[in-house]
């Protein structure tokens, strides 16, 4: 049975509709993401689960019993907020015990967890500091221990690491995770960063405008990303608007161009489409001109990234965004017509305007 | 730039040179304390006794219900033109003191004012129970009407300053509402709470005109009774209302040495 | 984290409501009692006031000394907080803290000293409002102008604002009165809007210098009617409340501090 239930939510505030219906089940122990841009509805959700705010429709169920009424200070859940959520009046042990003090616990015990606490967050020398005196990525450790030290039922993370800057991020997302798995607490944590949802969570959920585009692991959604929004807003993707000529065949007409792709099989005349292909699938070469499968252009910018780079290729019916090795960049310098291959297998279609996937030819 | 400083070494500087050291001064010009000595002894003594009373009553009463009505137009839940309604009654009640506010004071706590009729014909008239609103008493409800305006426009910017997150973290964590105003709320509030205390002390030290309109110049208050002194065709003796003056300089000195400091405390944490 | 306004939160502001509105209200159904029958409801108080030759001495005499006020304080500060702050920024905790000076030293002192201090100057000066109040208001009113003139001066870089104008060849003249001043229109109007409502409020020390402004005649009105005080205290209120509207208007949200006379 799921331990944490969001059922039908529902919130609108006035014209707007934060919520739209949305349903998730989380299992015990379970990291789940929700992901997507401002607005999406991923913070109202979370503020629903914490107590923060209530529903006009729907239920939040946790290990069985409905939590939508209970208020927020008796709900057994940690929060991690995005920032200043630190009592400021209070050293980095203090605030990591106020939960315990709430409760009762007494003081040897709760001296006992503070530290446990700040050595599994590795904050054992700043325990008596105040959080001015703390670092961003500090006082978001604090945050944490603080959140785990009332040993929660459920864990939720309000985008804990948009504050901070790009390094600290990275390393902190990683011991978040460590700490979850270690403790093994079912854990809810909105971001609007795609690399950070798919390198750390078990599932990701993605929303637009209320409503749940897609649920699943980080590679289902990487890889086979079921509606147009999600392709677009995770990874990047070549979107080819196409049209199908010849549905046996897998045959599509794409801005003049005739493409054959197996993902098209089986597909009606005249269907209007929506081919997706990775960037490190396309292959530039500089030589001739048509060939199966090509598309021709020239190449606008590139945008070195380490080991690869990203090029800009400008061709009559769209932009086309290709990931070739660097070494191989240097042969294909900015204003030179190239020639890209689209392969026939490893791309995915989406039927434009409705969200259903098909299947690909994997 | 140099203009406005012997402007104000004119006016301001000098005159108050004038009165503090004019205050140790003696008729023919001689140094002497005995203005310092009468200024200590009765009537003058009870005059400052009921104006230090006068100012800490209207001060923590101004401040505890200004800082009330601040929080409940502030708190989350009510609607935001709540708000700003309130500053800006505030900013006008706030100015609106003096004479104007002590006759509409009259108007209806007076003895034929609008509230007290309205009480008798309930079979109550409090002028009868020992109430006058010509008393120290009453110039304390009259003085409220710009304290808690005070209060309220100078606590304002602290409570905007209890973050959200705060409150909801304590929540989270299982606080009560109480229990985050006993160990948060309170303890960040507490400098700007003093401070802004003791500033509605010296604004209720200083005031004059108010409690002038209600009794005309009847009532036992310190800056009352430097005005009589100068009502007379002639004034008599300069330096006793100087001395008094100094009198008031000093509390009020007093009172600044401890609000610059909170002042700066309070600001600590309001980042 | 509640959608409604609380309860507690409803008693405090309707006990606030009840305190305020009620002297006011009062003061409304006072000044619309006719002299004759103590009762309502008759305009007949208002008519006073308007027929009163000394009301209107006493409003303009009032509003006259606070436009020259005004004046005064800005050509006084103006430039001196321009100074300070492009050359002289180590100064601005100075300056600030002078302007804490009037709370130590309020009307009822300052007016003794002013009465000692300047006993000898000339009867032109000392028995005129224009001289001597003017000079005292210019005082009070320092620490609002002050505040507002610095936040305004904060707002714009003035650093950038006069090199570039000097480097385009004006005067220090010119940069402050074609470049400067049209920036910090808004600080001045507020300082101007909080100053009139201070000087037409202003009451110890035009008592103690026995002027006649505006105050003085609604207290000698307090003292010698019964119901025509209520109407001249509606008028005075209007002229306050008008003022703080104007600075709100001007100064679009900035914080509205207290002056006034107590």
């Amino acid at each position: 049975m799921a331990y944490v239930e969001l059922q039908e939510l529902r919130r609108e505030f006035g014209d707007v509709v934060a919520l739209d219906g949305v349903s998730l089940s989380l299992e015990e122990g379970e990291f789940l993401s929700l992901l997507g841009p401002s607005g999406c509805g991923k913070t109202t959700a979370l503020r629903l689960v914490a107590g923060f705010d209530r529903p006009d429709a729907g239920r939040i169920v946790v290990d069985g019993k409905d939590m939508t009424r209970v208020p927020p200070n008796r709900r057994d859940m940690g929060m991690v907020f995005q920032a200043y959520s630190l009592f400021p009046n209070m050293t980095a042990e203090r605030n990591i015990g106020f939960g315990l003090k709430i409760r009762g616990v007494g003081g040897e015990k709760r001296s006992r967890k503070i530290a446990e606490l700040l050595e599994l967050v590795g904050l054992e020398r700043a325990a008596k500091r105040y959080p001015h005196q703390l670092s961003g990525g500090m006082q978001q450790r604090v945050a944490l221990a603080r959140a785990l030290a009332i040993e929660p039922r459920v864990l939720l993370l309000d985008e804990p690491l948009s504050a901070l800057d790009a390094k600290v991020r990275v390393q902190l997302r990683e011991e978040i995770r460590r700490i979850q798995t270690q403790l093994g607490i079912t854990t809810i944590y909105v971001t609007h960063d795609q690399e950070e949802a798919l390198s750390i969570s078990d599932r990701v959920s993605v929303l637009s405008q209320g409503q749940i585009e897609q649920i699943g692991t980080p590679s289902e959604i990487y890889g086979a990303p079921s509606t147009p929004f999600v392709a677009e807003f995770v990874g990047t993707m070549n979107r080819l608007e196409a049209t199908v000529l010849d549905g046996e065949r897998g045959e599509i007409d794409h801005g003049g161009v005739r493409l054959t792709v197996d993902a098209a099989r089986g597909r009606r005349h005249g269907e209007r489409v929506l081919v997706l292909v990775r960037p490190e699938l396309l292959e530039l070469s500089t030589n001739g001109s048509g060939g199966e499968n090509t598309l021709t252009g020239e190449v606008l910018t590139h945008t070195f990234l380490g080991p690869v780079t990203r090029l800009k290729v400008i061709s009559p019916a769209t932009e086309l965004i290709a990931d070739v090795s660097t070494a191989r960049a240097e042969a294909l310098p900015v204003g030179v017509r190239v020639v890209a291959r689209v392969p026939s297998t490893g791309t995915r279609l989406l039927t434009l305007g409705s969200e259903e996937p098909s299947q690909d030819g994997r | 730039m140099v203009p406005f400083f012997l402007y104000a070494s004119l006016f301001l500087f000098a005159p108050a040179a004038d009165v503090l050291l004019g205050a140790f001064k003696d008729l023919d010009g001689g140094f002497t304390l005995s203005n310092l000595g009468k200024i200590v002894d009765e009537p003058y003594r009870h005059e400052f006794r009921n104006s230090i009373e006068v100012s800490v009553v209207t001060a923590l009463a101004g401040g505890a219900l200004g800082f009330l009505i601040a929080y409940a137009a502030i708190r989350e839940g009510t609607p935001r033109i709540l708000r700003t309604v309130l500053t800006t009654f505030s900013g006008v009640a706030a100015n609106f003191a003096g004479i104007p506010l002590a006759f509409a004071f009259i108007a209806t706590l007076g003895t034929i004012g609008v509230v007290t009729n309205l009480l008798m014909d309930l079979g109550l008239n409090p002028y009868e129970h020992g109430f006058s609103l010509f008393t120290k008493t009453g110039v304390e409800i009259v003085y409220l009407y710009f304290q808690i305006p005070l209060m309220i426009l100078v606590i304002a910017p602290a409570i905007d300053g209890l973050r959200r997150e705060w409150r909801e973290a304590a929540a989270n964590l299982g606080a009560t509402p109480a229990q985050f105003w006993r160990h948060i709320g309170l303890p960040i509030l507490t400098p700007s709470l003093l401070g802004a205390v003791v500033l509605l002390f010296g604004n209720s030290f200083s005031a004059y005109a108010t409690a002038y309109g209600l009794t005309g110049g009847q009532i036992p208050l310190v800056p009352i009774r430097i005005g009589y002194l100068y009502t007379g065709d002639v004034l008599s003796d300069p330096h006793l209302a100087q001395a008094l003056a100094f009198g008031m300089f000093l509390v009020l000195a007093l009172m600044m040495a401890i609000y610059v400091p909170l002042q700066r405390i309070s600001s600590r944490w309001v980042r | 984290m509640s959608r409604r306004i609380a309860p507690g939160a409803v008693l405090w502001l309707l006990v606030g409501v009840v305190y305020f509105v009620t002297p006011l209200v009062a003061t409304l159904i006072f000044s619309l009692r006719s002299d004759q029958t103590g009762k309502c409801c008759s305009l007949g108080s208002y008519g006073q006031v308007i027929d009163d030759p000394e009301f209107w001495q006493g409003l303009r005499l009032s509003f006259v000394l606070s436009l020259e006020t005004i004046v005064l304080s800005l050509v006084l500060l103006v430039p001196t907080v321009y100074w300070v702050h492009l050359k002289l920024p180590r100064l601005r905790p100075v300056i600030g803290f002078l302007a804490l000076i009037p709370f130590v030293v309020p009307p009822i002192v300052l007016v003794v000293g002013l009465l000692g201090f300047l006993k000898g100057t000339p009867d032109w000066f000392y028995a005129r409002p224009y001289g001597f109040l003017v000079a005292a208001y210019v005082i009070l009113a320092f620490p609002y102008v002050y505040f507002s003139l610095d936040s305004g001066f904060r707002a714009i870089d003035i650093h950038t604002l006069t090199e570039a104008s000097q480097s385009l060849g004006a005067t220090w003249r010119t940069t402050l009165f074609r470049v400067i001043l049209p920036n910090i229109r808004v600080a001045a109007l507020a300082g101007a809007f909080l100053t009139l409502a201070i000087v037409m409020g202003e009451f110890t020390i035009a008592s103690l210098g026995a002027f006649d402004t505006f105050p003085i005649y609604i207290q000698y009105i307090n003292e010698t009617k019964a119901y025509q005080p209520a109407a001249l205290t509606l008028l005075s209120f209007a002229i306050t409340w008008g003022a703080m509207l104007a600075l709100l208007l001007v100064g679009r949200g900035r914080s509205v501090p207290a002056g006034g006379a107590r």
